[in-house]
Parts: C-alpha cells; structure tokens; sequence
C-alpha cells in the first residue's frame, strides 16, 4: 500500500522531539514546595494534593511548540523531565550522574542545582514516600530487595498502569465537577463514618476539575496572543482554532476529532503531572473512542484522512516528548532508558462483542509505520472477528524489524479478565497498558508491584536458604541440594522457598499500598476511573472498580531448563552427583567443561514443544500462580501474576552464580516466557506450542518475543506466515506475541558468539540451516545479503 | 516393516508448498548427485559429519574410539575413515566431543513416534493451510508398508501431504501412494539420458516415464529442476525438458532452483568429496523461465 509519509509539519515536529536533549526541570518541585508551605496542616491530605495540583496547573511554564495542532508539555517545553520529590528526592549526586552519564544523560542546569541543595532538598529529604517506604518494610523484606530476590516498583514512582476509557471523550471537567457535586449533596452524615474522608476526597477531585478548566483557558489565551503577533494567515489560523479547541476542552466534552485528541492530552498531562506513574497512562481503544468523532467530522466535511493523519501524529509526537522521570540512587545507575509505557491498543472488539476495527484503526497503524517513535508503544489486539486486511497491515509494519506493533489475543485477554471477576463488557473494553499487563480500561487500578526472581529463589533452595552470593540467610533452613534425594524432595524445598518469598513480597507490597492510600492519594486520577466518584474514595486506596496488585514472575526459561537437567542427569540417569554439579555451579564451570556440555547440550530444554521440559515449566509455573493468586491486597482487591521482565532478566541474572542450565555467573536470564537466549532449535512453532502450554489464562499477561531473518518474513507469502503464526498462537490461548527481525548486526554478534545464538535459523538458498552450523564463508554471505528490504 | 533413517524433523517449513508445513527428511537416495547440497542424504546408513572448525584439538575423542582412526598430526586432527566402523552406529567419538564439532546424521524413528511429532503442528497446517512434506534423500525408495502407514493415518487426520521425490523408483509406488498426496514435487534434472547418468549415477528412462505416467494418472505436481550451467543449463537442455513437458505432463507450477554452493562444507564434513559448479547468474535464471513461459507452462518460479 502506499504511505503517504509524512508532512513537512510532522517531519520538524518529530525532528525537534528525537534530536531535542532531555533535561531536568525543577519548576513543578519548585512549584509544588510553595503549595505545600502555603496550604500543608491547614487542609486534609487529599485536598492539600488537589490544591499542590491547582497550583501547578496555574503556575507552570506554558509552551506551544512551533506548527504544533495539539498542545500542552509535561515540563516546560519538549524532553523536560519535571521531578517528583514528594515521591523520592534526588540527591545532589544523583543530579550530576544524571547530567554527567553519557547515556541516557539528563541535563542540569547550574540554577536547578542550587535550587535543589537549598530548597528541595531541605523540604523534602525526609518526608518522601521513599523514605516512608525504607522505614516501614521489614529487614527481612529489605535484605531481599537489596539482593535481587525481587524488585519493588513503587519504591520511587507513584502506582502506574492505569488507562482511560471512553469516558475521556464523552465528558468534560465541569461534567465531572457536576458528577462530584451531586456525590458530596448525597454524603450520609447521619450515618457513614466515612462521610468526611469522602468529603474530603470529593472536595480534592473538585479542586482538581477547576485545575484542568484553569489550564485550558490558559492555553486558549496563549494560543490567541500567539494568533494575534503571527505573520504567517495559516498559522494565525490554526493557532485560533488551537484557542478555539482549548475553550472547549478540557471544561466541556469534545465536539470535534482535534478536540477529542486534545482533550485526551490534557488528561494525560494532568495524570503525568499529578504524580509520575511511569507515564503509563494510556488513552485505552484510541481507536473505539475517536471513530464517532471521525466520522461526524467527515461527514461534514471537516476532515479527511490526511488531516486525521496528521493530528495523530501530532499526539504521537506530544508522548514522545515525555521522557521518563529519571530515578535515585542504585536504580538511577541502572536505569537505561527515556523510554516510559504509554501503550495504544488498536483493533479488538467493542463492549456489545462486535469486531472493533474501524477507519481509525488503519489511520493508527499508518502512524505507527510513519512516526516509528518508540513512544507511545503500539500494539494491536487480534480477535477472531480481526479482518485478515488489519491483521497483515500490522505484520507488514512489524516485520520491518523495530519491534512494533506488539500483537494480543482479544479472546484471551477477555477471559482473563473475565476469570479475575469482571463483567463481560468491562472485559471487552480492556486490554492491556504497559509491556503486557491485562486491565479494566477506565475501570480498575492494577498496580505492578515488582519483578519475582524464580531463578534466584531456586539457587538459594540448594543452598538451604542461604544467598551463597550476598552471604545472608535470606530463605528457609530446609534442606542443602545434597540433602534431596528425589526430584520430588527438591521440588518441595523449591515450593516452600517460593512460598517463603512471596510472603515476604507481599508484606512489603501490602505496607506500602497502605503508605500512598494514606499519605498520596491522586485525586485528579480518581476523577477518571469509574467508581471512585460515587464511593468517594481515592484510586490510590480501593476507590477503584477492580483492585488488581501484580507481580511479575521472571526467568521461567532459566528454571525450567535447570530444573529438567537436574531431573535427567542426577536423578533419572545419575550420570552427574549433585556433589559435582554444585561445585561446578562454585567454580562456574572451569575445569568442568564437561558439566556444563552435559546441561548445556544433552538436556530437555523449554521452547521445543519437548514434554520432559514443558511439563516442568507447566508445574514451576502452577506453583508460582497458586501461591500468588488470590491473596488479598490492602485496596479489596487481589494479588495475581504476570510473567514479563521489562529488562530485569539482565539484573536478576547479575546477582547469581551459575545455574543449572549452563548459564554462567551473571549472565541474563531468560526473558518474559521466551526460550533461554538461543535454545530453542525447533523453529518458532515449537516455541509456540511450548510457551501456550503455560496458562496463560489465569495471569495479567505474558510476554513473548520471537526472533526472525528477513527471509523469513519476506514477500506476501512471509507476511501470510507471520499472520498465520499469529492466529495459530492465539488459538492455543496465548496472550502476546512480538517479532525482531533480525538485522544484520545480530547475525555478526551470532558469528562471534555462536553459543548464544543456537536458535538462529536462517534462510540459506531453497533452505534453512541454523547460521552456527554454515561456514564462515557462508555466514559471511548471508551477513552481506540481510540488508535487504521487502 | 523396516524402521527408515531420518536425517531431520523440520517444522516451521515454509518455503515447499502451501503454508506453514513440517518437512520429513528420509535418509537414502538411489541417486548420487555430484552437486547434492545434502550429500548426507545419499547413504541409508547413520554417518558421523566432522566440522573442523569446531575442533579445538583436545584429543577427547582420540581415547574414546576403539579402532584408533583418529591422531593428531601437525596440530590438526585427522580421521582415517577406512579403519572407522562407527561403532555399530554408535560413533563413540561422537558423544566424547564436548565442543560439538562431531554430529551424527541418521537416526531411527517409530511410526508412532513420527506421527506425533507431525501432529504436533496441526493447529498451524490448519490454521495456513499447510501440511506434512515428506522429502528426502528419496521418499520413494523406503519401506513401502511404513510410507503408506504413515500416508493413511495423515490422510484419517485430515493433514495433506506433499511429496518431493526424484523419480527414481518403480511405478507401482508411485500408484500406491497417489491417493494420499496432495501435490508432488518431482525432480528433473536432465533430459539427456547420457548427462543424467554422468552426473547422477543414474539413467532418467524409469524418471521421464513414471513422470509421465504420474501426469496421466491425474497427480498434481510441481516439477523442481536443479539449474546448473555446466550440466543443464544450455537452451538446447532446457529446450529439451520443456518439449517433453509439453506433450506428456500436465504441471500445476515449475520451479528453477539455481544452483548454489552452501552444501560444500558438508562434503568436507563427511570425509567425501563433491564437485563444485558455477552459480548461474540472476539474468540466466530469467532467460531460463523465459523459455518456459514461451512454451505456454507455467507459472515458473525462480528459486523454491
């Protein structure tokens, strides 16, 4: 099909977003400093953060970029990244780390950083929540956390993942203010001892929907200054329509396509201001909510494709302005990325169980194969009921190797929502926001509360509860590797430890949900999610829907494939004492090659639909689900899992010694549910039907990545492939499925390092061979011809 | 019933014929093409492949075979085939090689367990419309009971089946597996009686002729042709092929495979030797399927 490209405005739009170099900017803590001097111990809690809130909105610098349509920036102007201190206070360190760092740099101004020694600093240090945190966990929950047991998100950003539903677009803040006026007339002070928290909590929404009609008017008066010293007639008119629009929303509800854009970015701005939860917020079924709006407006003749086009774009470039708030401490060390989890589901069904592509969705798919930003992400959601059209438009732009569109299954999402106590409708209109994870879309705060560490636990069960790399006695005395004679024995140690840690997990977790209900509601948000209005209580405290806690399972390839070596070298064919294999484990296999060839190369691994491996990850994996479902989190809801990793695969694999599987000492784990790096050799539909042997069903989400060469994915036919490997994914219940193309930097780094890349298959000539088994020469040719296009 | 040899299970297979296939690779051929990107697919026995470039010299192997074929010399190890006698099959060497540069090619698979590994994939021939390949080395010339055990209980699954064969092999087998092949894709790779067996070991008498009786028998069937310059490349050749397509075979497609060099190595690999041509260049492919369009068959693709 033929790309339009995009327009000479987009280009320059784009260009300033990619090539602008972040930097921090202190105006919101400054801001937010005066408002906690002027109103703290005068007003409740709720209300003093409504009122921190109405300070910024009327406080903060405002900017319209040059030809931009949609406007409004989280800082003050694009790749400013505001600060958070009520949540956790960088230190001065931290602040020249963040500017000195050549990648992922922030810059510091001289200014920012004396206002941060005398200022910040001083009011803040020791009332964040990050403070609150450290304080409140138990030593026991600490020495995990320090040793990569598990991660805890909430440590340094405010409770994420939270998407809009269609309600953004049907309502604007003098609706909701309505809505919230009538909640406070009909408070029971005769009878519901909650009724002045409720108040209190009405009143903070109240203060906030003033907030977002202040910012508005604002924008319109800037956009008409704008208008009125603009030489140029087409931008003075544009600049009058973005007046136009921003009198209309956010105080009323959108009339137009440009305003329902619009309107949305208002929301997104006042979420991510707010507080800073990983900028997950998501305008839900994008494309579901504009098409009503897309079609009025070309059925009046105000709008065509190609200006639809360019206001998608144009938010486009708005989430790639947001870089992510820059973390403290060891974290800030780490952290290696800008990139934060808006997420756009496209495609679906609707509410009534129809199928949910529409025009939009095709214009949205267009955008994403123009703009390739890597914010916002995109995915698509696939149903039974997905035209093959949409389905094949998607591949077509996935297979051009960067990652995007991510592909979901609708059915599946359906029932998981459904299996977690969702209404059938509230079930359709979800999906999922951030890397995976399942949600109510506008209806439920599911909340991330940190990576699970499988491998990690399994190493301390054979080492009876001790961490042999930290030193310390983190889990259970039941028993050293030595001391289980059977599989079953070792599973059973496995289990309590697993159990052990969870519980652990799960004290923090529940602490610190009870920190930000009572010390950090976010008013503005539970103005938006249904039904925080009507109970009169904070999204952050249970006012919410649904009230989902997650914790992601990491490293199911890792243990899976340790676990089934053991099974078949120590205790089916003895060839292998546990003795030997632990000291090789000690010594990280030198001078025990043959060990390690031994569970490298002669053993069961997950990711080649082969039982003796599968059925072991099937009963790691039930393990971990049973002892984690269910458990009741402190907002009325439950805890549940996700198996994903974002990138602490990498760091949970830092802090242990070899394992079981062959891995060396600190080398990653495996990924998501995906095969150990390079050890599925069966080709993609094995792996396929090794990963939907787990249930996915009863998680928030899984995440699957599966490599490809071009060749592979070449021509209609590849597209047809990938479109049918899709489907036929989806049809065994698997939940998510992302393609890398493999470029030709890859197959050099396979030439170097041909262990880790067993699993490569590529297309040679009328066949297949894997890339470590071809000769150099051939290899070299094949290097030489993965350039190529489609 | 004769248990066949298999070289390789490959799924995902997605470049010989409708949608997402698993392919069958049967070991033993009664031809010996001197260009065979597969030469490991000739012999029906299990034989060991050597990869030297994997090798580190460690001398594991060297205490661990019975026949003293392997030594050291000049730093590099060498392998005397003649005295080798593969352990029954069972290539000690092989398992004493912990830097994978022994492979063992060849190994014994159950009806039963082959049908369930070629089950496994159902969900994906259905979903594509794809299916079993069973390829070879020669598909024809196996144990006939296990070929047409394994044909029906595919056909009782619904699970269409291509076969790619060279021809070589009596009509009789041919006939008793037509009813279960969905397409066959049939080799040609000379017409001239006198090139065939020069480069094949072979006569194409039986080849041509169970082509033709196929075609009349009603068999939908892709013909694949090895193009390689110095053998059956020349218009005259090709000429040759195409005029004896067109009187007796009715063909669904044609494809041109060109010649290519990859399965050098595995010669090495195996202690043989193979003989190398010429890649025909991209232009002569062209003017080759040229050729056949201008007889009226078709389509014809390069490559396959």
């Amino acid at each position: 099909m033929e790309l339009r490209g995009m327009n000479e405005r987009i280009r320059a739009l784009r260009q300033q977003s990619v090539s602008t170099q972040p930097r921090l900017s202190l105006e919101r803590a400054d801001l937010e400093t005066d408002a906690y001097e002027k109103y703290e111990g005068c007003v409740s809690i709720p209300e003093l953060r409504a009122l921190v809130f109405r300070h910024l909105m009327e406080n903060k610098t405002l900017c319209i970029n040059e030809g931009e349509l949609i406007v409004g920036e989280k800082g003050d102007g694009p790749q400013a990244a505001p600060t958070f201190p009520e949540l956790c206070c960088h230190t001065l360190e931290d602040m020249q780390i963040m500017n000195d760092r050549e990648l992922i740099s922030f810059k510091v101004s001289d200014a920012d950083m004396e206002l941060q020694k005398n200022k910040i600093i001083p009011f803040w240090e020791k009332r964040s929540i990050r403070n609150k945190i450290l304080n409140a966990v138990s030593p026991q929950w600490r020495d995990c956390y320090e040793s990569g047991i598990f991660t805890e998100f909430m440590e340094q950003r405010g409770p994420g993942h939270t998407v809009g539903s269609e309600n953004l677009f049907k309502k604007g803040f003098l609706d909701y203010q309505q809505e919230i006026n009538e909640a406070i007339a009909a408070l029971d002070f005769q009878n519901d001892p909650e009724a002045l928290s409720k108040k209190e909590e009405l009143n903070a929404m109240s203060i906030c929907c003033d907030a977002m009609v202040i910012l508005g008017k604002r924008y319109e008066a800037l956009a008409r200054k704008e208008a009125a010293s603009c030489s140029d007639p087409q931008r003075k008119s544009e600049l009058l329509q973005i007046a136009e629009n921003c009198a209309v929303v956010p105080a009323h509800r959108p009339q137009t396509f440009w305003q329902a854009i619009q309107m949305y970015w208002f929301v997104h701005l006042g979420v991510t201001t707010e507080l800073n939860p990983w900028d997950a917020y998501s305008p839900g079924r994008l494309d579901q909510h504009l098409n009503p709006y897309y079609q009025n407006d070309v059925q009046q003749g105000i709008l065509d494709d190609a200006k639809a086009l360019e206001l998608l774009e144009c938010l486009w470039v708005k989430f790639n302005n947001q870089p992510a708030p820059p973390k403290v401490g060891i974290t800030l060390k780490e952290s290696s990325t800008y990139t934060d989890f808006a997420n756009i589901n496209t495609g679906g069904i609707t509410a009534d169980g129809e199928d949910g592509v529409n025009p939009v969705s095709y214009l949205i798919l267009d955008c994403m194969d123009e703009m390739r930003l890597l914010q916002p992400s995109s995915n698509v959601q696939i149903s039974r009921k997905t035209p093959q059209r949409f389905l094949k438009r998607a591949c077509e732009i996935s297979r051009k190797g960067w990652g995007q569109p991510a592909f979901y299954n609708t059915e599946e999402i359906i029932q998981e929502l459904m299996n977690a106590g969702k209404t059938i409708e509230d079930a359709r209109k979800g999906g999922t926001s951030g890397c995976v994870e399942t949600g109510a879309f506008g209806n439920e705060a599911y909340i991330l509360t940190g990576y699970f560490n499988l491998p990690k636990i399994f190493e301390i069960t054979l080492h009876n509860g001790l961490d042999p790399v930290s030193g310390k006695q983190l889990g259970l005395p039941c028993g050293s590797a030595e001391d289980f004679h059977t599989y079953e024995q070792l599973m059973e140690a496995y289990q309590k430890q697993i159990e052990h840690f969870v519980h652990i997990k799960v004290d923090g977790s529940n602490r610190i949900e009870s920190i930000y209900a009572k010390y950090m509601p976010v008013p503005f948000l539970s103005i938006i999610t249904n039904d925080c209005i009507s109970r009169g209580k904070d999204y952050n405290a249970g006012g919410t829907r649904y009230n989902t806690s997650y914790i992601q399972g990491v490293g199911i390839g890792t243990i899976t494939d340790s676990l089934a070596a053991i099974k078949k070298h120590v205790y089916e064919e003895k060839n292998l004492s546990m003795k030997e294999l632990m000291d090789a484990l000690h010594a990280n296999f030198e001078g025990y090659e043959a060990v390690r060839h031994l569970l490298l190369n002669c053993s069961p691994k997950y990711g080649n639909d082969d039982d003796a491996a599968d059925n072991i990850m099937k009963e790691v994996f039930g393990i971990y689900q049973k002892c984690v479902t269910g458990r009741p989190n402190m907002r009325g809801g439950q805890y549940r899992i996700n198996m994903l990793p974002t990138t602490c695969h990498v760091y949970f694999g830092e802090v242990m010694l070899a394992s079981p599987d062959g891995r060396l000492a600190g080398r990653p784990l495996s990924e998501g549910i995906s095969p150990v790096q390079g050890r599925d050799s069966q080709g993609p539909t094995a792996v396929i039907r090794s990963a939907a042997k787990m249930d996915h069903i009863s998680t928030g989400g899984t995440l699957l990545n599966q490599k490809f060469t071009p060749s592979n994915v070449a021509g209609e036919k590849g597209l047809d492939n990938m479109a049918h490997l899709i489907r036929s994914y989806f049809n065994l219940d698997g939940h998510h499925i992302q393609f890398n193309v493999v470029d030709r930097q890859t197959l050099l780094e396979a030439q170097k390092h041909p262990e880790d890349y067993k699993d490569l298959i590529v297309r040679v000539a009328g066949y297949s061979d894997f890339f470590h088994n071809l000769s150099r020469a051939l290899q070299d040719e094949i290097i030489n011809r993965t350039e190529q296009s489609f | 019933m004769k248990i066949p040899t298999f070289i390789n299970i490959q799924r995902y297979s997605i470049h010989d014929g409708q949608g997402i296939r698993t392919t069958v690779f049967f070991k033993g051929c009664p031809l010996r093409c001197v260009w065979c990107h597969n030469p490991e697919s000739q012999s029906f026995q299990r034989q060991l492949l050597f990869d030297s470039s994997k090798c580190c010299v460690c001398g594991a192997c060297i205490a661990s075979c019975p026949q003293s074929a392997l030594s050291i010399t000049e730093g590099t190890l060498r392998t005397n085939w003649s005295q080798c006698n593969a352990c029954d099959c069972d290539f000690r060497c092989e398992a004493a090689c912990i830097h994978e540069a022994r492979f063992l090619s060849g190994e014994q698979i159950s009806l039963e367990k082959l049908l369930k590994l070629l089950l496994r994939d159902r969900t994906f021939y259905e979903e594509s419309g794809g299916g079993v390949t069973l390829s070879g080395g020669e598909v024809m010339v196996q144990d006939m009971d296990y070929l047409l055990q394994l044909l029906q209980k595919l056909k009782q699954e619904e699970i269409s089946v291509n076969i790619d064969t060279c021809g070589y092999c009596s009509y009789e087998c041919l006939e008793q597996v037509l009813p279960y092949v969905d397409t066959f894709l049939y080799d040609m790779k000379a017409f001239s009686d006198e090139i065939h067996r020069q480069y094949t070991g072979v006569s194409n008498q039986l080849i041509l002729d169970n082509l033709k009786r196929l075609s009349q028998g009603g068999a939908k069937i892709n013909l694949r042709i090895p193009v390689i310059c110095e053998v059956n490349g020349s218009d005259e050749e090709m000429g040759r092929m195409i005029a004896f397509v067109k009187e007796h075979v009715r063909l669904t497609q044609v494809n041109l495979l060109p010649y290519h060099r990859a399965g050098s190595d595995k010669w090495e690999r195996l202690g043989m030797k193979g003989e190398t041509f010429c890649p025909p260049s991209p232009q002569r492919m062209e003017e080759l399927k040229q050729l056949w369009l201008d007889a009226g068959i078709g389509p014809v693709y390069i490559g396959g």
